[in-house]
């Protein structure tokens, strides 16, 4: 089985503090990585170093592409990182302000990314927009509607949906139910399962929230300090968590 | 002319730093060349960036025509018109074919240009990817990977909220298929004027210090989508003083009982027209 | 080693303990040196005292638990692997297509429907909705989930109701190595006797069986052996 992306050795400092201390992995098609860790250990530094948006001190980032072709996501052009990061991988933000444009309607939102792909037929970009309004069981008559306007778990959804419309094959998101009520985390949560097994997508998934890996992640990795300090399954790193910080975590958290 | 200022006001080092930026400009059809533009004596918004670029091209032999709006007579044309005559001395005229160079606010001549003449544009903003993008280090990279996708967000947003693109001025346009560029606020009646003309054009923004430019016989495109393609305004209405029936109208509010009254905009072309037809010209 | 063709899995020297670091890292040895063979058609019971390692030996050979020392091997579509040596994405295909395991606790998912619930592990080998749909249905039939839950999360399902939709998300596909861990302890005796058979008829088609059952009945009726574990100190 190839992956889909080969993470080695992966530095990042900030003056004294490592960031992220030669962080390796492999990730392959299908799986939800999760990555758990308190603020600080270095976890959302790890993701966007990934996604090609803060320079990296070392290591190596390898991305096995649609076509097949291995790419070193270091070295390759800006223009095509930038295609990849609108076609085959998606990021989703935590707060949703950060990733949508609040000031344009929903289905501009989601039609950019369709756009930025050279598609220039506005009734084709329109009804593209209401298809993904539909599978994030947004209603179709908020098609016109501005974000602003939207509940928070509504405006994480279009996120998703505006992500989503390229059939990204990597996904990268960022504690995508955070500062969501419990209720509305919940329909979030699955309906982002549900995309992932239809889509068959590749999902990084940056959290504190034992939960939420427990629901959508195969495997886990815990950092602490920048370091992974332990990874596995996420079933045996919760239910047999070996590291002190991993038995410290899962004991403070209330079942299930 | 008067003494005591050097030709066309700006000094030569100046103005062969500007020539040095337009030659780029040209030689980059609608990419944005920095220049060190340099304090005038008029406000910015006035048309700084146009007279800077104006100074450092005009020659003795020229023959100048300046517009705001369409028309020779009105308070910025004129005195833009009448500081060259002071610092340059040279001939100056209201007829679009009489001019080797003209500068314009707002509006393209509706008599086609020829081949060697320049225009020159004054431009307020000259960056189209602001409306979108906050950063000029970022609308910069946009530029040199020609990353112009989410340009078509406005034009979606105008469609969906007016039913076709609504944008009237300022329409943006890819030049020689390749940069995006603001023709500065002339309306989108006149985009299709820039399409391979035959004169050269040139735009400067005094208060943001940019020049750019679309050589001769260069394609500039407008915007569009497929299934809305880009059209110019249509009006019912004829020019009551020549009866032109495919130029850029003006409304003008004539009495104080709110009578109205469709001109053209363009001064010139409307006067002409008059003449050939042995009407009584649009007065100025 | 694996001379027998039959053998399905083979546990060897499993060493297993637990260090509580929150607990000023007390060290708890728990599985010391166990080994267990099953053939397929075979049903190995778990027996022994409470704490005396049966399920932490049941999640270890699921590679829940990750073992200290041993090898675990199993046959995985005509190959041998050893569980504990396998990459992630390795030990998932394993439990996708070779190992079932019925927990204690069926986690529940808000929002989603019994039937989708146990339809699960089809959708990921890849089968259409209405297959695996359809499968699920005739085991809930079987099993007497009334119908009138197949389609609410089971969030609200009685013991008993979630033991079942628990035992159709695994037997809904054809593992040939099936753990079971007290799948019967929230049974009433019509519903342990359908459970019954349906283990009874995996086991006749050449399933491998290791189970902890409680009830001496479902036991005595389903094992060939016995794995006894006497409880260290």
């Amino acid at each position: 089985m190839i992956p889909l992306l080969s993470v080695q050795n992966l530095c990042k400092s900030y003056g004294a503090i490592m960031a992220c201390d030669r962080i390796s992995f492999d990730l392959y098609p299908g799986q939800v990585l999760g990555i758990i860790g308190e603020s600080g250990s270095g976890k959302s530094t790890l993701l966007q170093g990934i996604a090609g948006q803060l320079p990296l001190d070392q290591g190596q980032l390898l991305y096995w592409d649609g076509q097949g072709q291995v790419l070193d996501l270091r070295t390759i052009r800006e223009s095509h990182r930038r295609i990849l990061m609108r076609t085959e991988w998606g990021f989703v933000q935590q707060n949703p302000r950060d990733g949508l444009r609040m000031d344009v309607t929903a289905g501009a939102n989601i039609g950019e990314r369709l756009m930025n792909v050279g598609d220039r037929h506005y009734g084709k970009i329109r009804t593209t927009a209401a298809e993904w309004l539909d599978q994030v069981e947004i209603p179709g008559d908020r098609i016109d509607g501005l974000p602003s306007n939207f509940s928070g778990g509504m405006q994480q959804r279009l996120q998703l949906a505006r992500v989503l419309v390229t059939q990204p094959r990597l996904v990268l998101m960022d504690e995508p139910t955070g500062g969501l009520d419990v209720s509305v985390q919940a329909k979030l949560l699955d309906l982002i399962r549900s995309l992932v097994r239809t889509l068959h997508l590749s999902v990084i998934l940056v959290t504190h929230d034992i939960g939420v890996v427990r629901l959508l992640a195969h495997r886990l990795m815990v950092m602490q300090n920048g370091q992974v300090v332990e990874q596995g399954l996420t079933d045996q790193v919760l239910d047999d968590p070996h590291h002190p910080y991993t038995q410290q975590l899962v004991s403070a958290t209330l079942t299930p | 002319m008067i003494s005591g200022f050097n030709f066309a006001y700006l000094d030569e080092q100046t103005k062969r730093s500007i020539r040095r930026s337009l030659l780029k400009a040209v030689a980059i059809p609608g990419h944005q060349i920095p220049f060190s533009s340099r304090e005038m004596p008029m406000s910015y918004g006035w048309g700084t960036g146009g007279i800077q670029v104006t100074a450092a091209v005009i020659g003795q032999t020229d023959v100048l025509k300046v517009i705001d709006q369409g028309a020779d007579d009105t308070t910025n044309a004129v005195n833009i018109r009448r500081f060259f005559q002071k610092v340059c001395g040279v001939e100056t005229t209201e007829q679009t074919t009489a001019a080797t160079l003209i500068q314009t606010r707002h509006r393209i001549p509706e008599t086609p240009l020829q081949a060697g003449q320049i225009i020159v544009y004054q431009v307020p903003i000259p960056e189209p990817l602001r409306w979108i993008e906050s950063s000029e280090v970022e609308t910069r990279k946009m530029h040199a990977l020609a990353d112009y996708g989410s340009m078509y967000v406005k034009l979606y947003e105008d469609i969906t909220h007016y039913g076709h693109i609504a944008t009237a001025y300022d329409y943006p346009v890819m030049v020689h298929g390749r940069y995006m560029m603001r023709p500065s606020p002339i309306p989108r009646f006149d985009n299709p004027k820039m399409h391979l003309s035959p004169a050269l054009q040139l735009f400067g923004a005094g208060r943001e210090k940019r020049i750019y430019a679309v050589p001769p016989y260069t394609s500039v495109k407008s915007l569009d989508f497929e299934d809305h393609p880009f059209a110019v305004e249509k009006w019912e209405r004829i020019c009551e003083f020549c009866g032109s029936t495919d130029s850029f109208l003006d409304e003008v509010v004539v009495s104080d009982q709110g009578d109205r009254l469709w001109i053209c905009s363009d001064t010139d072309y409307c006067h002409q027209r008059s003449l050939s037809q042995n009407l009584s010209p649009q007065s100025s | 080693m694996h001379s027998s063709p039959t053998l399905q899995l083979q546990a060897e020297n499993l060493y297993k303990s637990f260090i509580l670091h929150v607990h000023n890292g007390v060290q708890l040895p728990v599985l010391q040196g166990v080994s267990l063979n099953v053939s397929a058609g075979e049903c190995v019971a778990l027996s022994g005292a409470s704490g005396a390692g049966k399920s932490t030996l049941m999640r270890s050979l699921y590679g829940n638990y990750r073992i200290d020392k041993g090898s675990i091997w199993v046959r995985h579509q005509q190959d041998w692997v050893d569980l504990p040596t396998l990459q992630p994405h390795e030990l998932i295909t394993v439990r996708q297509r070779t190992i079932g395991y019925v927990s204690q606790f069926l986690r529940i998912i808000p929002r989603v429907p019994a039937l989708t619930v146990a339809a699960e592990p089809l959708l990921d080998l890849g089968f259409s909705s209405e297959v695996a749909i359809a499968k699920v249905q005739d085991l809930f039939r079987r099993l007497n989930l009334p119908e009138s839950l197949w389609s609410l999360s089971p969030t609200t399902f009685s013991g008993g109701e979630k033991q079942r939709v628990n035992l159709a998300r695994t037997l809904v596909v054809d593992y040939p190595i099936l753990l079971l861990d007290e799948p019967t302890s929230a049974l009433d005796a019509a519903n342990r006797e359908a459970v019954m058979q349906l283990i009874e008829e995996r086991k006749a088609k050449g399933c491998a069986i290791v189970g902890i059952f409680h009830d001496d009945e479902v036991r005595d009726r389903l094992c060939n052996r016995m794995l006894t574990f006497e409880r260290e100190n």
